[in-house]
């Protein structure tokens, strides 16, 4: 298997948002600002490269039949402990992200990787595989939280960028402007993606 | 017989109505209005709208350039999107409030989804709701018509969460000439009026969709007031209700086709603006119940699709 096409496959080819559309959830609602797309990108690329390494690694020993809740127990664990260490070491951001912390739980893209990759592949494999899915998730969230904080809020992680005449588009702060970003970015990506791929 | 019979496919019945007809039928609708809120607001009304309309057009030719499609700027209806969002804003606003307007209704709304009738929703509409959530501060500063512009309150607000019309609110009269503050078109019921009526007679409208969204209105109004006319009338001659119902509930591709389905839409439309303005937070609700029922609208279509002629029910055993 080839380790650089796994890895950069969740950056563009399935990137989780712009092509699988997975986790909308933390997608459409805390990309208000690039620090809590970030934050939240990260929180996510943790998880997901704790519970793809013990899925991969118990792949064998896990009955079929509840496969599902037994992925679901060792996600959980890996969001807990993240949870925990947020509350510990950055009570900012974990205050602005709030209730989508433990939420990550339901976030369809580790729960995806877990059933269609790791429960699959070897350890070694499924790591890269999680590795590559968080930072293209990290980065759709980022460049999300950046247009959106751009234009909402006239910043750029928290630094005033624009000119004191701009008046920030509060729409874009709000859940109707985190779908307008997400389906022009999401078109644009996947029109330079598809003009890529034919050439 | 020499002639020769000429053989050909349906439709057999055809007249000379196209879009560029009926838009320009809209537009002649829209002069009243227009004439009036230059009337009533000066110069300052006649930029805005001049602003909103050209950049209105120039988006359409620029997307559609873009998307390598004919472009269809003479069919008058990105001049239509962009007079309803002149008249849809307050005429305080800076210049740069119609032209982000236009952009967004034609760009996004109109074109990003395939263009002329393709749009889920209005335009003109969906600008207006996104200028409000986005500059709210601007676009409720309403100011009194005249060379002297001083800001005021519109008519709703006097009535927000009132049982009936205080003393203090502008009398009936101004309301329904439109001598009060409000967006510029909005103001004068009477001038939409005459518009509604030229469109019902060149058929370009059907009355039902406007009478019954007005009518139901009234009706939940004049109940919810203990039967007190005054205050329904305030309701009926105030805020964006007249150009609503007249001008963007009945948009032809965000409105059912079915008949059917227009008496729901207008029913659905009437009752959404009434609840929001008598309980919900912003004082005019229907921008707000007219984009929500353009999004019912395919459910809608749905549930309302006629019988074909000689169709039989199914039978459940």
């Amino acid at each position: 298997m080839n380790m650089g096409k796994v890895f950069g496959r969740g950056i563009v080819l399935d990137n989780p948002i712009f092509v699988q559309a997975l986790g909308m959830c933390p997608t459409l609602a805390v990309t208000n600002t690039a620090i809590n797309g970030l934050g939240m990108g990260v929180a996510t690329t943790a998880v997901l490269l704790g519970s793809n390494l013990v899925i991969s690694l118990i792949r064998n020993v896990i009955p079929p039949k509840i496969r599902i809740p037994s992925f679901i127990v060792v996600i959980a664990t890996f969001v807990t402990m993240v949870g925990m260490l947020m509350k510990a070491y950055t009570p900012e951001l974990d205050q602005a992200l709030g209730i989508f912390i433990p939420l990550i739980v339901v976030n369809c893209l580790i729960l995806g990787r877990a059933e269609s990759f790791a429960s699959k592949n070897g350890a070694g494999a499924s790591i890269v595989d999680g590795l590559g899915m968080g930072v293209g998730f990290t980065l759709a969230l980022v460049v999300l939280g950046v247009v959106r904080e751009l234009i909402g809020f006239g910043s750029v992680f928290g630094m005033a960028v624009m000119p004191e005449a701009f008046e920030p588009m509060s729409i874009m702060t709000m859940a109707p402007g985190a779908f307008l970003a997400l389906g022009i970015l999401m078109a644009i990506f996947n029109k330079m993606v598809y003009s890529k791929s034919k050439s | 017989m020499d002639q020769k019979l000429i053989v050909s496919s349906s439709p057999h019945i055809r007249d000379e109505s196209s879009v560029q007809k009926v838009m320009s039928d809209v537009v002649i609708a829209l002069l009243p209005a227009t004439i009036g809120a230059v009337y009533f607001f000066r110069t300052r009304a006649l930029i805005l709208i001049l602003i909103a309309v050209i950049t209105a057009v120039m988006a359409e030719a620029v997307m559609q350039k873009l998307r390598k499609q004919p472009v269809t700027i003479s069919d008058m209806s990105a001049v239509v999107t962009g007079l309803l969002i002149a008249l849809n804003i307050t005429a305080a606003s800076a210049w740069w409030i119609p032209m982000i307007g236009s952009a967004f209704a034609i760009v996004v709304v109109k074109q990003l989804f395939g263009g002329l009738g393709k749009n889920f929703m209005n335009p003109a509409l969906a600008a207006r709701i996104l200028l409000t959530l986005s500059w709210t501060g601007r676009m409720t500063e309403w100011i009194t018509p005249g060379a002297d512009a001083v800001s005021t309150a519109t008519p709703l607000s006097f009535v927000k969460g009132q049982m009936m019309v205080p003393g203090n609110a502008p009398s009936l009269f101004d309301s329904f000439v439109g001598n009060i503050g409000g967006c510029m078109g909005e103001t004068s019921a009477l001038l939409l009026l005459l518009g509604g009526l030229y469109l019902i007679y060149r058929n370009v409208i059907a009355i039902r969709i406007p009478l019954i969204y007005i009518g139901t209105v009234a009706a939940l109004t004049l109940i919810y007031s203990g039967f007190n006319f005054h205050y329904m009338a305030y309701h009926v001659v105030s805020g964006g209700l007249m150009i609503g119902a007249i001008f963007m509930a009945t948009d032809y591709a965000s409105s059912p086709v079915t008949s059917e389905g227009r008496i729901i839409f207008a029913f659905g439309c009437g009752l959404l603006t009434t609840v929001i303005r008598l309980f919900g937070g912003f004082n005019e609700g229907v921008g707000f119940s007219i984009l929500l029922m353009n999004v019912a609208t395919p459910l809608i279509e749905r549930y309302t699709v006629p019988a074909i002629y000689g169709e039989v029910k199914k039978q459940h055993a």
